[in-house]
């Protein structure tokens, strides 16, 4: 059957208009992102120091005198560090037994799965108040260990729906590839393990990102601290807050010193993304 | 793991024909397979009902019949694979030797499933290298020494006519062989945790002319030391092979017998009728 010259038109103009708009938004997200990261690099390169990455903040440090700001980058690298850990510890188990143990039908499953999309929208200042709260409740001060538990309830709901993505998306047919040949649920679930690296890699960058860039979980849970912790129980300093400090203060210095803060933060996450790809490519080789 | 493998491991060069036949089961109750009453219900859907029969040892039996009769079923019911389907329901006997599969918990079928191994429809390698393919079985089975599954998945390569087109990329992925290689490495994946029967579900519908005739040559020559039940939609391939035949047709088993007498001289109609292609 041969379609009219007019109606090949309409398809054609179609065609063109969905690319147009495709290419479009890709084109917003893209010249939003290299905005952000264009005035970051551009101020923060500025007025970085090593000084200022490698020395904690002497006295008057928020009102512009000298200093750096390692205490913060510590912070933050053992929040992110450890919560990120404790958040696969958790977020594993619970994304198999949702899929290899529940039945795809369970209600257990569906009304896990909601509450899991629910927590994901919910605003980190709110698992910051519901933290400090808990925290109040069995006498424990604001610490390295509060925030590190606030930021750990942060992520997994984002890493357990990533992670609940790519597993659902595994073909059957592996299941029963491992089933036939006498394997055990768990030994199953090793096998989907080596098949979903890849998605456990991107969801742990997808929660590294939040959990190193958040400001609000971490105010009332791990406080402000201008040393490095050498324990659980005392404060800590984060980047985010850093820098919300650094541009809440009078001196247009010290606000410039907030994009130099900035930039640190933003190589961390380069270095992480970079590092993840390089770990995911090297583990999924043998991905089905 | 079993006696055989173990010795397989020990022996410098593999076992001969003679000594493979005379060890394998020789610490199994393998007095075969046989159902009586099945009956499987999926959601609701009556799909097996009543199904009775015996699956002969040492032979290739092909499951014939038209679509949707309910083929794949019976066959997944064997290893009760089946299970991984939501709302399915068994009763009746599966028997394998003394055990009753239908009756048994997810945790007691692991045995099973060993001794029934299935080679399914299209490949699916498991994800990691060629090697690690055949060794994954062994290795869940409690075979790790290295050198142990070294000569193990030498031998099953070998039976399966692989080893000498992959033995200089062993570590590579599974993936990267073609669909032909990849179900024979299946096949040989199957048989490396030494099941004493072997499940395949319309094992060569994937694969084209070429690699079908291996795999189904392949069959032919492992039925020597295993039993082989094949689901079929290709009356050629099971005019070919079947050593005995099952037709089915809307979930009851219509006809069965040798397959010379089962295909050449049918006694009801609608065998009759299917073998003439009245419908398929």
């Amino acid at each position: 059957m041969k379609s009219s010259p007019k109606k090949h038109r309409k398809k054609f103009v179609a065609a063109i208009a969905a690319r147009v708009c495709m290419y479009l938004s890709l084109l917003a997200v893209f010249a939003f992102a290299i905005a952000i990261i264009w005035a970051v690099i551009r101020r923060g390169w500025q007025c970085i120091t090593w000084e200022m990455v490698t020395s904690l903040p002497g006295g008057g440090f928020y009102i512009g005198k000298s200093g750096g700001f390692l205490n913060a980058i510590v912070g933050s690298i053992y929040i992110v560090g450890a919560s990120t850990i404790l958040g696969l510890i958790i977020s594993i188990p619970a994304v198999f037994y949702l899929n290899v143990y529940l039945k795809k039908t369970s209600k257990l499953a569906y009304v896990a799965r909601l509450a899991y999309d629910v927590l994901f929208g919910v605003p980190s200042i709110v698992y910051g108040a519901f933290a400090f709260t808990l925290m109040i409740a069995v006498g424990m001060r604001t610490s390295l260990l509060g925030g590190i538990i606030t930021t750990t309830l942060l992520i997994i709901p984002i890493m357990i729906r990533s992670m609940d993505e790519v597993v659902k998306n595994v073909p059957d047919e592996l299941y029963e590839a491992s089933y036939a040949l006498g394997s055990t649920r768990l030994e199953t679930v090793k096998l989907v393990i080596r098949q979903i690296l890849s998605g456990i890699a991107t969801a742990t960058l997808l929660s590294v990102g939040r959990a190193i860039g958040d400001a609000a979980g971490v105010m009332f849970t791990a406080g402000f601290s201008d040393s490095i912790p050498t324990s659980l129980t005392q404060q800590t300093a984060t980047l985010p807050l850093s820098i919300f400090f650094q541009l809440s203060a009078p001196q247009v210095e010290v606000q410039e010193r907030a994009y130099a803060a900035a930039f640190v933060l933003t190589i961390i996450v380069l270095i992480i993304s970079l590092l993840g790809r390089f770990l995911t490519n090297k583990f999924s080789k043998h991905k089905i | 793991m079993t006696l055989f493998v173990k010795r397989l491991a020990k022996s410098e060069n593999g076992f001969t024909k003679e000594e493979f036949s005379m060890f394998k089961h020789e610490n199994e109750d393998s007095s075969g397979l046989y159902c009586e009453k099945l009956n499987v219900s999926i959601n609701g859907n009556h799909i097996l009902k009543d199904v009775s029969l015996k699956i002969p040892k040492n032979k290739i039996t092909c499951i014939v019949g038209p679509s949707g009769c309910g083929k794949s079923t019976l066959l997944k019911t064997f290893n009760r694979i089946i299970d991984m389907t939501e709302g399915v329901k068994i009763s009746g006997k599966i028997m394998l030797g003394s055990e009753n599969i239908a009756d048994m918990s997810f945790n007691d079928l692991t045995e099973i499933r060993r001794r029934i191994g299935l080679v399914p429809q299209r490949p699916c390698p498991l994800p990691m290298s060629i090697y690690d393919n055949i060794a994954y079985g062994c290795r869940i089975h409690g075979i790790t020494k290295r050198k142990d599954l070294n000569k193990i998945v030498v031998h099953y390569l070998n039976e399966v006519g692989l080893w000498n087109e992959v033995r200089n990329r062993l570590q590579t992925p599974a993936t990267g062989l073609s669909i032909g290689q990849q179900q024979r490495l299946c096949l040989a994946r199957s048989i490396a945790v030494e099941p004493e029967i072997i499940l395949a579900d319309e094992a060569t519908s994937a694969l084209d002319p070429v690699s079908s005739k291996i795999v189904e040559d392949l069959f032919v020559r492992l039925k020597e030391d295993y039993t082989i039940v094949m689901v079929t939609h290709t009356l050629r391939q099971a005019l070919r092979i079947a050593d005995y035949a099952i037709f089915i047709y809307m979930g009851k088993v219509v006809e069965e017998g040798p397959a010379k007498e089962v295909f050449e001289n049918p006694q009801n109609e609608l065998t009759k009728n299917y073998l003439l292609g009245v419908f398929s």
